[in-house]
């Protein structure tokens, strides 16, 4: 018997142990999954959790219920890969592999930045990337009548870039709707050049700042929190005040990368960008947002990898050429609030356009266009997360290479 | 869009960003600090070389990565390149500059 061991029971690796489930052939190959939490969340509604749009119960379920019957789930934290010798240390005991496949995504590090994770964390400065800071920012804004809310990025690169963006839409549509958008400014930092540093988004939706009357401040690289005065600090001395911090720390790969020397200055693992395929050793392929590919970090990105993985993993086993097939495909809901979103579809080479999609011609979704029809969508999303994706069930008329079929490519 | 630099025809965006890296010179990198009122420095070549580096090797470039690589520190940075250290570094680098997905 062989060993195949996933690292990760999140969006990716729950993809691939569902794959792989239906591939590896049984008398052959055995399959664990490690993952120390038993929670499986549902990360893209932490967005709507601060604003009551969500509640707890639609973003959590019990991991173990997406783990298909065939792959053994273990239960415990992992010490250290040891890829010399092909093993995995566990908190108890060892496994043993002959492929890893790595999914132990990324997370925030508010450590990174002095003064974030200080005595004000969870009372003026909040995260929403992770459930606890997206539960605690919904009591905080339940009882939030005026004041300035500061919307900020640390560092890129960012798990699901354009999640920061979208919460200040949605925090204007939320104001406005309690009656007191009037007595709430918002801001939006980042360290980027704009909201919008695609030339053709720039273009196109840069519209949507202004209508919102929501500041930005660019070119801002966060040097401290400076909690006792209110206000984060750059390295030439900008400030910008805040009442209500909401802020994307720095995002790192989990820290067994580090412990296990297998990730760069951010724990991510060097993978080869076509075939997922770990730079350093042949028999370790990486997935979702554990890898330093230049894709964005995001489900969908994760569930296209995962069909092609699958095929590269089968062609590893029997000793043929590895498929050079990702193209960094991303298809990503984008809300503006209002009950509207954008949606966008895009790759390594190809940026965002407007468009129809799935459907050439049809769609019935709108690309770079903000629509109701595409809040539906994103709406719709978390059942066919929970339903279809985690499955490892391809969605119907989505191929996990772009398409340019239905984009207005020219513009 | 083409733009003539040292009488050599290069492609930029509209921003004037390279969108092709191998036309990319020491001399069109200087042209290109001028137009910011840069004369590059030996200490300008060898952020330039490291972010030319990063690029290469697909690491993300920030501001704090570029304090952590200790090429430089932060304040001199900002001294060397004004009006945004990345995104002016970039443009001389002949490389893009940091961006998000859209």
């Amino acid at each position: 018997m062989r060993n195949l061991v996933i690292l990760g029971a999140g969006t990716a690796g729950t993809m691939m142990a569902n794959h792989l489930v239906k591939k590896l052939p049984k008398k052959e190959w055995n399959i664990h999954i490690v993952d120390q939490y038993k929670t499986h969340y549902y990360q893209p509604g932490f967005l709507f959790l601060p604003f009551d749009i969500y509640t707890e119960d639609q973003v959590k379920k019990v991991g173990k219920k997406f783990i298909p019957n065939g792959v053994e789930y273990i239960q415990q934290k992992i010490d250290r890969i040891d890829s010399e010798n092909n093993l995995v240390q566990l908190e108890n005991g060892v496994l043993s592999y002959d492929i890893l496949i790595i999914a132990t995504g990324s997370k925030i590090a508010p450590d990174e930045v002095e003064g974030m994770n200080g005595p004000e964390w969870q009372k003026s400065i909040f995260d929403f990337y992770t459930y606890e800071g997206a539960v605690a920012l919904r009591d905080k804004l339940r009882d939030f009548n005026k004041g300035k809310v500061v919307v900020h990025v640390t560092e890129m690169p960012i798990k699901c870039p354009v999640a920061p963006l979208e919460f200040a839409f949605l925090a204007d549509s939320y104001f406005e709707k309690k009656g007191i958008r009037k007595d709430v400014e918002i801001t939006y930092v980042t360290p980027l050049s704009g909201a919008f540093t695609k030339e053709y988004t720039s273009k196109t939706l840069g519209y949507l700042l202004e209508e919102k009357n929501i500041k930005l401040v660019p070119d801002f690289a966060i040097e401290r929190v400076d909690y006792e005065n209110n206000k984060i600090v750059d390295y030439i001395d900008q400030e910008v005040d805040y009442d209500l911090l909401v802020t994307v720390p720095t995002n790192m790969g989990d820290e067994v990368i580090e412990r296990s020397g297998l990730g760069d200055d951010l724990n991510f693992v060097p993978t080869h960008p076509n075939t997922l395929q770990s730079t350093e050793n042949e028999n370790i392929f990486v997935i979702g947002d554990a890898t330093n590919v230049p894709a964005s970090k995001a489900g969908s990105v994760a569930h296209f990898q995962a069909e092609t993985l699958t095929d590269n993993i089968l062609l590893y086993i029997n000793n043929k050429p590895l498929k050079e097939e990702f193209d960094g495909h991303a298809n990503c809901f984008i809300e503006t609030g209002n009950n509207k979103a954008l949606l966008i579809d895009f790759n390594y080479e190809q940026e965002p356009v407007t468009g129809t999609f799935p459907i050439a011609g049809i769609g019935p979704l709108r690309l770079l266009k903000e629509s109701i029809f595409n809040h539906w969508g994103k709406l719709a999303f978390r059942w066919i997360y929970w339903n279809m994706l985690l499955k490892g069930i391809a969605i119907p008329f989505v191929s996990r290479n772009l398409s340019l079929k239905g984009k207005n490519i020219k513009n | 869009m083409i733009k003539e630099i040292t009488n050599v025809q290069i492609n930029v965006n509209d921003e004037g960003y390279l969108t092709d890296f191998s036309q990319w010179t020491k001399e069109i990198g200087e042209e290109i600090a001028g137009e910011h009122g840069i004369t590059l420095t030996d200490k300008h070549w060898e952020v330039i070389d490291y972010i030319q580096q990063q690029v290469a090797s697909n690491k993300p470039l920030s501001i704090r990565g570029i304090k952590k690589s200790g090429v430089i520190d932060i304040k001199s940075f900002y001294a060397l390149f004004p009006g945004g250290p990345l995104k002016v570094s970039t443009k001389i680098a002949g490389v893009p500059k940091p961006k998000s997905c859209i």
